[in-house]
């Protein structure tokens, strides 16, 4: 039985099990040091994981992978050229991008949620596609129109004749690093500043209509929230949270402290409350917790652990971002969506509108995209300004369908498994083609087959299944009815 | 049962689709708490009759229907389906709305979830709602209650049999608020009989509530079991409401069918075959096939050489499944024999070997090269299967364009194909020379056996007749057995020696062409075996 559930296990999960062991193998035959590699996983982490996490709700939504995801990137692109060109840095300048960005995004993901609706069932070719011919209209803006029709002055973003976009922009002295950088102080200060606002705004909204407001409630988590933020006057603490980055070593000991602390809490509250407590799962992740903890005793682990650095709002976003998909499906809407892809027959019948469920999925994703995009680009802190979306989608759903998500079901924790294996391959292979071929392009020939070579797997599967399933299921009809009549 | 009032009253309702009546001046009126039984054969219009009571797209698209409709005594007009739901009226589906990878409470309460506001719902509106899967569930708890199906409300549809998804179909339905008319479309169609007592006992329960039902159906057997009262159409005719009580099973079938025999086929041709019962052409035992939607569940049959014999039943039953069976094209078991050789089922184009050749119902889709010319049509199976039509050269074979073109100019000829010349494309023609070419085309494989399905649908009355007459012909002078099916009922009786009716993918009886109406309609509506069965033709 146990045998038959890990083979059951193991098939369902072949993509990340295969891709596992490609890692491992990968990572060993680089002959890297660990620090090398586990740094630059988490740089490249929390570079990608926001746009691949973009692409969950229109697979909710039946839209397939989303290739559309490119026009987002090219909303984010659009508008961190204004704001470089009109100058604005550092974290005020990035937010302004984001701004400027979200009005062009929800436009184009209206557009493409429009023509999708008029190509239902070919979605992700005819996103392949579009990205392909909006890449030359952006390519028309950026080479013609910028500075041909719209007057820019910059020497340093124009070719020398004034018309057309340099190929890269460097945003060294703008907002490169703007997210990553922001230190914890900054965000705890904000976060209890917009926490109270939340507060208010509930309590007045709930007034204006003549609604109770349950005041020992509010009044409760007033009083913690002001506790949190003054905890962070003491010294010692302001010290370590003033830094602009966090150690790994120090993220991991939180971590575990916290889902000690969480668990007591949690304990103390069933108490209170008579409610049931869910021993086994507490202390399972309190075992996991203090397991992990003691782990950082290892040299080799604490060496790596020391040494690497984590930005900490960027990764706060990508956390936010996979809370906000969870809560999604958890409303009306997000249900209308599921709805939707599960059937758009059903859904029409239950007087859900289809094809405006279907366009907001798509214009969730495009703006969700472009702030990926812009989380990328701070990150990487140069924009090539022909390059930088081209391979955006195809990196993107590779990642994804790595961490075993298919066509029609992609979850956050297929999304987060997919980036790290698909990243840690990224890192490796070539380095690994370099050590054992003696030559880094054959591992980069194999990091490239392989990242292709798993989307038409995955797209191939999902046809596959699309024609043996119809067949299956009149056989099992015609061979079910007799059966059942024979049985009485 | 209040007989003066009428939760739903239709009156006098007609509907046009360009130009041709398909319903004309029908009436349909059901009691509170009623079980409304609605009959008859396929295209007697009751289809057409719920689109328009469900406001559907198709009834206002194509010019809207004229009549009245009162609901609970009140006129109303019904646009759409929005507005149908809104006045109570709901729909049991033939084939399930229903969504495989949500829990049954998720798909009781699609698209009319419970959800609790929260602060961004209060500002971006109503969609960004939270759910409150637990009220969500404590409905979906008391709608299977009361249609007395026990299953956890949160596990997923997906591999639940088939009786119960029918039940959780029904229980959205119950749920909805203010329901007064449930209508059930044909749900007996897919269950086997044990579910099938069970729905019937809880269209009782629903009904004992004040909901009156719709009850659409081919089965006299349920009908007579479970209905207060009906409504028999016929033709897009109002034939007449009954009262269950007063009336046999006999009469009802003579209703449904009740049409005289008008001969499509003039009977010039001397008929001077010599049947022997046991000299046969066809014979099928214990056939199966895996056709979707037209299963065939078991099937003994003798078809004698030398006759014509038909075979109908209602769609959906199976009758279509037989001939395609038989040529391969969907998976089948048991066993085939033709002149006493038995057929390997497994392999493709075993049929055609054996010198049986079939005309498809499924003219465009099977039948014809829609883009390829008349005589490629023609002679193409011929090519293929026989190797007619080749010059040998050598080690290879060519075309022989001269003899294709003969045989073509003379098959377009003697059917009376009316075209342009044998270039023409196969899909420029209309339907009925398209069934012509078809005809053609088996006919040019020289078969011993032909199966014609469907000859008739969609074509006009008088290629239907050059058609019908051309296969008489084909039987009395050249010896050809010839097994037609067809869904009506009257271009069978015009020409077949025998008759099988093919119920819930069985044999129902093999009946003679002069047997009686009622005979027909029992047959048809699967009540013929519990009546005693019947004496074989």
């Amino acid at each position: 039985m146990t045998k038959n559930k890990i083979t059951s296990f193991l098939f369902e999960n072949k993509v990340v099990v295969l891709f596992v062991f490609l890692c491992i193998g990968g990572t060993i035959a680089s002959g890297q040091s660990m620090n090398f590699v586990v740094s630059e996983l988490l740089t490249r982490i929390a570079r990608n994981s926001f746009l691949v996490l973009a692409l969950i709700i229109p697979v909710l939504a039946g839209l397939g992978l989303n290739f559309g995801i490119v026009i987002g990137a090219m909303a984010a692109q659009i508008a961190i050229f204004f704001t470089t060109h009109w100058g604005f840095t550092g974290v005020g300048g990035f937010l302004l991008t984001a701004l400027l960005s979200t009005p062009l995004a929800v436009f184009f993901g209206y557009l493409v949620g429009k023509l999708f609706n008029n190509m239902k069932g070919a979605e992700m070719i005819g996103g392949l596609v579009l990205g392909y011919f909006t890449d030359g209209l952006y390519q028309l803006f950026f080479l013609f129109i910028l500075g041909g029709v719209i007057p820019i002055d910059n020497p340093k973003l124009m070719i020398s004749t004034g018309v057309g976009v340099k190929n890269t922009i460097d945003l060294k002295d703008t907002i490169k690093y703007s997210l990553d950088t922001v230190p914890m102080l900054t965000i705890i200060e904000f976060g209890f500043y917009i926490a109270v606002a939340v507060m208010v705004i509930s309590a007045v909204v709930k007034l204006a209509k003549k609604q109770e407001v349950n005041w020992k409630r509010t009044a409760v988590s007033l009083v913690g929230l002001v506790v949190v933020y003054a905890l962070t006057f003491l010294p010692a603490v302001e010290q370590f949270l003033s830094s602009d980055r966090l150690r790994l070593l120090n993220a991991v000991e939180l971590a575990c402290f916290g889902t000690l602390i969480w668990q007591a809490v949690k304990f103390a509250l069933c108490k209170a409350r008579k409610t049931d407590w869910p021993r086994n799962r507490a202390i399972a992740a309190c075992i996991v917790a203090v397991v992990v903890y003691a782990l950082t005793y290892v040299p080799a682990i604490y060496n790596v652990m020391v040494y690497v650095q984590l930005p900490v709002l960027t990764y706060l976003c990508i956390a936010a971002l996979c809370f906000f998909n969870t809560a999604l499906m958890k409303t009306r809407l997000g249900q209308n969506m599921r709805t939707v892809g599960q059937s758009r027959v059903v859904a029409n019948a239950a007087g859900i509108n289809v094809d405006r469920t279907r366009i907001i999925a798509m214009i969730f994703s495009t703006v969700l995209a472009s702030w990926g995009q812009l989380i990328f680009l701070q990150n990487v802190g140069t924009f090539s300004t022909y390059g930088a979306h081209t391979q955006v989608g195809q990196f993107a759903i590779a990642s994804l369908v790595v961490g075993g998500a298919s066509v029609q079901k992609a979850t956050n924790k297929q999304a987060i498994i997919g980036v790290i294996l698909f990243h840690t391959l990224f890192i490796v292979a070539p380095l690994a083609g370099k050590e054992l071929f003696g030559n880094a392009m054959i591992g980069e020939y194999f990091r490239v087959f392989v990242s292709y070579g798993v989307i038409a797997m995955s797209l191939a599967m999902h046809a596959w299944k699309k024609v043996v399933k119809p067949k299956l299921e009149a056989n099992a009809a015609a061979g079910a009815s007799p059966a059942g009549e024979a049985a009485q | 049962m209040d007989p003066t009032r009428y939760i739903l009253k239709m009156e006098n309702i007609v509907k046009e689709y360009s130009g041709n009546r398909v319903l004309k001046g029908v009436n349909l009126s059901v009691h509170p708490g009623e079980i409304h039984a609605l009959m008859g054969e396929n295209g007697a219009g009751k289809s057409t009759l719920m689109n328009i009571l469900f406001g559907m797209p198709v009834i206002h698209g194509t010019g809207g229907f004229e009549g009245s409709i009162e609901v609970d005594g009140q006129k109303v007009t019904i646009d759409t389906p929005l507005k149908a739901m809104e006045l109570g009226i709901g729909m049991v589906h033939q084939e399930f709305m229903l969504i495989p990878g949500f829990t049954v409470t998720e798909n009781i309460k699609v698209g009319r979830e419970i959800s609790h506001p929260t602060l961004l719902s209060r500002l971006a509106g109503r969609s960004m709602e939270l759910l409150d899967f637990d009220m969500m569930a404590r409905d979906a708890r008391k709608a299977l209650k009361t249609i007395g199906l026990k299953v956890d409300e949160n596990s997923l549809v997906k591999g639940m049999p088939v009786g119960y998804m029918q039940f959780i179909e029904i229980a959205r339905e119950i749920d909805k608020t203010g329901i007064q008319l449930l209508v059930f479309d044909e749900p007996t169609a897919v269950l086997t009989e044990s579910e099938a007592a069970r729905l019937l006992d809880a269209m009782r329960t629903i009904a004992s509530q004040g909901i009156a039902i719709i009850f659409i159906t081919h089965r006299l057997d349920e009908v007579m079991e479970v209905a207060d009262s009906m409504t028999i159409l016929r033709d897009g005719e109002f034939v007449a409401r009954k009262e269950i009580a007063g009336s046999s099973v006999v009469e009802i079938a003579e209703l449904m069918i009740g049409r005289k025999v008008e001969k499509l086929v003039d009977d010039t041709l001397e008929d001077n075959r010599i049947i022997k019962e046991d000299d046969l052409a066809v014979r099928l035992r214990n056939f199966q096939v895996a056709m979707p939607g037209e299963a065939v569940k078991g099937v003994d049959l003798e078809i004698r050489k030398g006759e014509i014999f038909g075979i109908g039943g209602l769609a959906g039953q199976g009758k279509l499944g037989i001939p395609n069976g038989i040529m391969g094209l969907y998976p089948a078991e048991g066993e085939v024999q033709i002149f006493g050789e038995t057929l390997n089922l497994k392999r493709l184009g075993e049929a055609l070997n054996h010198r049986v050749a079939f005309v498809s119902e499924d003219r465009r889709g099977v039948g014809l090269l829609l883009e390829e010319s008349i005589e490629q049509n023609i002679v193409f199976s011929a090519m293929q299967v026989n190797n007619k039509f080749l010059k040998k050269y050598g080690w290879f074979r060519l075309y022989d364009a001269k003899q294709a073109h003969d045989w073509s100019e003379e098959m377009v000829k003697r059917l009376d194909i009316r075209c342009t010349g044998i270039k023409q494309a196969a899909g420029r023609l209309s339907g009925g020379n398209q069934q012509k070419v078809c005809l053609a085309r088996a006919l040019t494989l020289g078969p011993d056996v032909l199966f014609v399905s469907e000859p008739t649908r969609g074509i006009d009355i008088g290629a239907k007749k050059l058609v019908l007459e051309y296969l008489v012909k084909l039987n009395r002078e050249e010896g050809m057995t010839v097994i037609i099916v067809s869904s009506e009922l009257v271009e069978l009786r015009s020409i077949s020696d025998r008759i099988a009716i093919i119920s819930d993918g069985k044999l129902a009886c093999i009946l003679k062409p002069d047997d009686s109406d009622a005979e027909y309609g029992l047959a048809m509506s699967g009540a013929y075996k519990k009546k005693g069965g019947g004496e074989h033709a």
